[in-house]
């Protein structure tokens, strides 16, 4: 039986502290707090708030991981503050074992540590139409839905609007126009829902506009982001796999057919086929895609960047003509991953709260909330990375 | 001057249902909250919300155990119109989207919880709170057009006129300091509890009695206030709740010779018996030094009893914290525990609609007392309480509205507050800092005003309250800003924190029997002759007065109670 407590150790946190009242630009300040090294971030925040500076501006309330209030980077992971050890920050501090707070990213910070999540965050929401599209006609008791269903959802609902995945979206920094991590999870939350009437416009909606499902440049940064575990990027790639499966919905963007023919040629050969890239990108995933208008566009067009490559003899014309050759015995074990990967279930298969425990050993770590950011020396749960498989 | 027919202040569970039910009329209403709605601490409920909604249950089941958990001091016309009410709320909520889990059929499923003669909980994993206040928030976006929010908007003062009447409120724009005046016909407090008048306590930051306070500093009569709910399942460094779902589940309580001790106190309920009851059990054991850990002042709490598959999907919220604020995998060892401060049963005394005794003033939720919990609250039914009776307090007002004119406020009470504020600003750094005061009301109540009492403690324990209320008026604080100036509201909710610690503190001394959550060494037994009444608090000039007011019967008489 575990014995927590540990005595207390002094602890240095170096907080970027921007006073918007004082025309001045932001700057470090540092506190030394002592609290028991398992304590959070947010307690040892708190502590030099009480004793030293009642101004420094953090949101925080629940000191739990549920209110989603005190998102914050430290040593520039976001995370939440109330979320994170002391003496896990300390361990991925810079040299110094100094702890340093900073306000999320990509959203404007209004003082201190206190950003605006309204600007951003709550903006995009706002964009996926977030609430029930109820299927009428309403029922009188409640309305009868498999069990899987409503606990698939349950990992967006998990979702506590805490801003940290939004605060560290690569794409989002490129396009400050993607509706991003957060939004499209609680998008998921309704498009999964059995009891929602318009889960074929919604998903158009968000295939067809460019900042979409289909902006997300699959980076992981949310999964790793995500202190619930609500694995926003496996969302969106949900999202993307029922606009192309389930409603056959074409992203305009041509990375859906892209992927489809990085997947098909290595299928087919081994490896890359990079001649046949495009022409199947544009004209179709077979041998017969080249003969495509759009795909000889395409090809006339990617000539001159070719023909660069061949004189600065970083292509080879035999190979990229006819292909790179494998072993047949090395063929077919990268076909049997194909056949494994393609058997499985689809659509409930990588839920954290459905099968987090089925795929684990017994004596395994638990896969539960195990993307926090605090520094954790659990890796993330093999379920967890559901964007990985195509 | 903004204006509203229907102005809510907080926006948790209670205040987002009042806001729905009154727009859903065509009402104009605002909701306003000193944090963004979703932070609200209705957030943290874990466990579910009850409602007799089985085809073998009938809600006179709901409400007696509602009744005698409330060891009999619960107004039953008031409980029998929650527990009537429950099962049609729970499809209201199901119905605008709330994920409920399932059973194999596809219906909602339902947990056992504490204190209920049945399985009668449902419930979304172990963050039924968040799931619920989301989908009410996911219902604001939808209505932005009608109902129009102030989210971080700190409320300092209600608005009484000439003839006592509730007008509105002043309010402080969190985020730039500006203050406004508020006209209302109707204000409804749905702004929460005051459980950081303890330390440790499970409830968040923010709940620092704001609504009881302006209530009580209007002439508002507060009810059962002392009736504190200490939960039997608290971490014990920093009070952070562990769901009594994990109990419901078949999690058990052991002692230091790893007995499941609640043979002797609850033979027949177990762990699963009311929360006061469980708590007290927790406390003797540890007072007679069958305690665990260190400083033999916990429980083990085991939950490695429940199927590892079923924690992981049902109680998954807990494994988190278990992991992360106690170093345990809950699934695997038992978790130390001990009672810690979770819920006040009292607050504004209201009808079964709301009203409170200020015309035009309303309160719902952990703010008010209807008295539907009495000396002890169930778990599951304080989710329950709110949406009923914030809904209840929504429609009411608007329809109350209906037949008003807009009240025109002047800005008398704002010069007021904002002096009231700059005068804190500019307080000396001589004086105790407001942090320290804080700590110490925290650290009293939980010595003298807990799970026992007796007359000295609470005499010690007012003499405190009243020094430290002294000692706010000159307390200072750091921060001279008006951007997010978090210092001065923290020296406004010192305020209202010790507001309410006083109104508990005079009513735990004058209620001189055990009854519910007070349990007094010195009056150790139940005394329905003399005490099976509801002790009001009213401010009098700038003290408590004490009265009285009767219990409801309706077809339950008091019995002896028994788990």
């Amino acid at each position: 039986m575990a014995e927590t407590h540990k005595p207390p150790e002094q602890f240095t946190l170096r907080l970027r502290r921007f006073d918007p009242e004082s025309g001045e630009a932001p700057y470090w300040d540092e506190h030394t707090i002592e609290l028991e090294p398992h304590r959070s971030v947010l307690e040892g925040i708190l502590q030099a708030k009480a004793a030293a500076d009642g101004s420094i501006g953090i949101r925080c309330s629940c000191r739990a991981a549920i209110c989603g209030s005190c998102g914050v980077r430290i040593n520039g992971e976001p995370g939440l503050a109330c979320h994170t050890h002391l003496d896990h920050a300390r361990a991925s501090a810079g040299a110094d074992g100094v702890i340093e707070v900073e306000p999320m990213g990509n959203m404007p910070v209004i003082k201190d540590l206190i950003v605006d999540m309204d600007a951003v965050h709550w903006k995009k929401v706002q964009r996926v139409t977030p609430w029930l599209i109820a299927k009428q006609p309403v029922p009188e008791r409640e309305y009868l839905v498999e069990k899987e269903a409503m606990v698939d959802i349950t990992q967006s609902m998990a979702c506590i609007q805490c801003g940290a995945c939004v605060s560290d979206c690569l794409a989002m920094e490129v396009d400050p126009g993607f509706i991003g991590p957060a939004a499209l999870a609680k998008a998921y939350r309704f498009v999964g829902d059995p009891r929602d009437d318009e889960q074929d416009v919604r998903l158009r909606d968000l295939a067809e506009d460019p900042q979409g499902i289909f902006d997300c440049t699959h980076c992981f940064k949310c999964v790793e982001a995500c202190p619930k575990g609500v694995n926003p990027m496996g969302q969106i790639m949900r999202l993307r796999r029922i606009a192309i499966d389930d409603q056959k919905i074409v992203d305009k963007n041509n990375g859906q057919r892209h992927e489809a023919t990085m997947v098909g040629l290595i299928k087919d050969y081994g490896l890359l086929h990079e001649a046949e890239m495009v022409p199947r990108s544009y004209g179709g995933n077979s041998w017969f895609g080249k003969f495509h208008p759009a795909a000889g566009k395409e090809l006339l067009a990617s000539l001159p960047v070719a023909i660069k490559g061949v004189l600065k003899g970083k292509i080879n014309p035999k190979i990229a003509i006819f292909g790179h050759k494998i072993p047949a015995a090395d063929l077919k074990n990268v076909q049997r991953i194909y056949d494994k990967v393609e058997s499985r279930p689809e659509r409930y298969e990588l839920n954290l709260y459905i099968t987090g425990y089925d795929e684990v050993d017994e004596e395994t770590p638990v896969p539960v909330g195990t993307t926090a950011t605090n520094g954790d020396d659990e890796s993330p749960a093999a379920p967890d990375t559901e964007g990985s498989a195509a | 001057m903004p204006s509203h027919d229907v102005l809510i202040i907080g926006a948790g569970l209670a205040g987002q249902r009042a806001a729905l039910a009154a727009a859903q009329t065509g009402a104009s209403v605002a909701i306003m909250s000193k944090v963004h709605p979703v932070r609200s601490h209705s957030v943290a409920a874990a466990g579910g919300i009850n409602a007799a909604i089985s085809v073998d249950d009938d809600w006179h089941s709901h409400a007696y155990d509602t009744v005698k958990g409330s060891d009999f001091l619960g107004d039953q016309d008031a409980i029998e119109v929650m527990c009537s009410e429950a099962p049609h709320e729970v499809m209201h909520l199901e119905h605008i989207g709330v994920t409920f889990h399932r059973n194999e059929g596809g219906e909602l499923d339902l947990r056992a919880f504490g204190g209920a003669s049945m399985k009668r909980t449902a419930y979304v994993a172990d963050i039924t709170g968040q799931a619920i206040l989301h989908v009410l928030y996911e219902q604001l976006m939808k209505h932005h057009e009608t109902v129009t929010r102030y989210e971080e908007w700190f409320t300092t003062s209600l608005l009484q006129d000439d003839e006592g009447r509730c007008r509105g409120v002043v309010a402080r724009d969190v985020r730039t300091g500006r203050m406004e005046t508020f006209n209302a016909k109707n204000t409804i407090l749905a702004c929460g509890g005051a459980g950081q008048v303890y330390r440790p306590t499970t409830n968040a930051l923010i709940v620092t009695g704001d609504g009881i306070a302006q209530a009580y500093r209007i002439g508002a009569p507060l009810m059962d206030m002392e009736m504190v709910q200490y939960h039997p399942t608290t971490l014990a460094e920093n009070g952070i709740l562990i769901t009594e779902g994990a109990r419901g589940e078949g999690a058990v309580l052991l002692n230091s010779e790893g007995e499941r001790f609640m043979e002797k106190y609850a033979p027949n309920k177990m762990e699963l018996a009311s929360r006061d009851v469980v708590s007290r059990a927790e406390q003797t054991e540890i007072l007679e030094g069958r305690g665990v850990g260190a400083e033999r002042s916990g429980i083990w709490l085991d939950i490695t009893k429940v199927p590892r598959k079923r924690t992981l999907e049902a109680l998954r919220e807990i494994v988190n914290i278990g992991k992360d604020f106690a170093g345990v995998d809950i699934t695997r060892e038992p978790i130390m525990i001990q009672p810690g401060q979770h819920y006040i049963m009292g607050g504004v005394k209201t009808d079964i609609d709301g009203a409170t005794s200020i015309e035009g003033l309303y309160a719902a939720g952990e703010v008010a007392c209807v008295s539907v919990h009495g000396g002890n609250r169930l778990g599951a039914n304080s989710l329950l309480d709110t949406l009923i009776f914030g809904r209840r307090a929504g429609e009411h007002a608007a329809a109350r509205s209906a037949t008003m004119g807009m009240p025109k406020a002047t800005d008398a009470q704002m010069r007021e507050d904002v002096a009231t504020i700059d005068a804190i600003i500019a307080r000396p750094r001589t004086s105790r800092r407001v942090s320290e005061i804080k700590q110490e009301l925290g650290d009293t109540m939980n010595q003298y005003v807990a799970v026992y009492r007796d007359e000295a403690g609470l005499a010690q324990a007012l003499e405190i309250v009243k020094r430290l209320q002294e000692e706010s008026k000159s307390a200072y604080i750091d921060d001279r800003g008006t951007v997010f100036n978090q210092d001065v509201l923290g020296a406004l909710e010192l305020g209202y924190m010790l507001d309410c610690a006083q109104a508990t503190v005079v009513a735990a001394i004058e209620r001189k029997e055990s009854r519910g959550a007070q349990f007094r060494t010195d009056f150790p037994e139940r005394n329905d002759a003399e005490w099976l009444k509801h002790i009001d608090i009213s401010l009098n000039g700038s003290d408590p007065e004490v009265s009285y007011s009767p219990v409801t019967m309706t077809q339950w008489e008091p019995e002896e109670r028994k788990y």
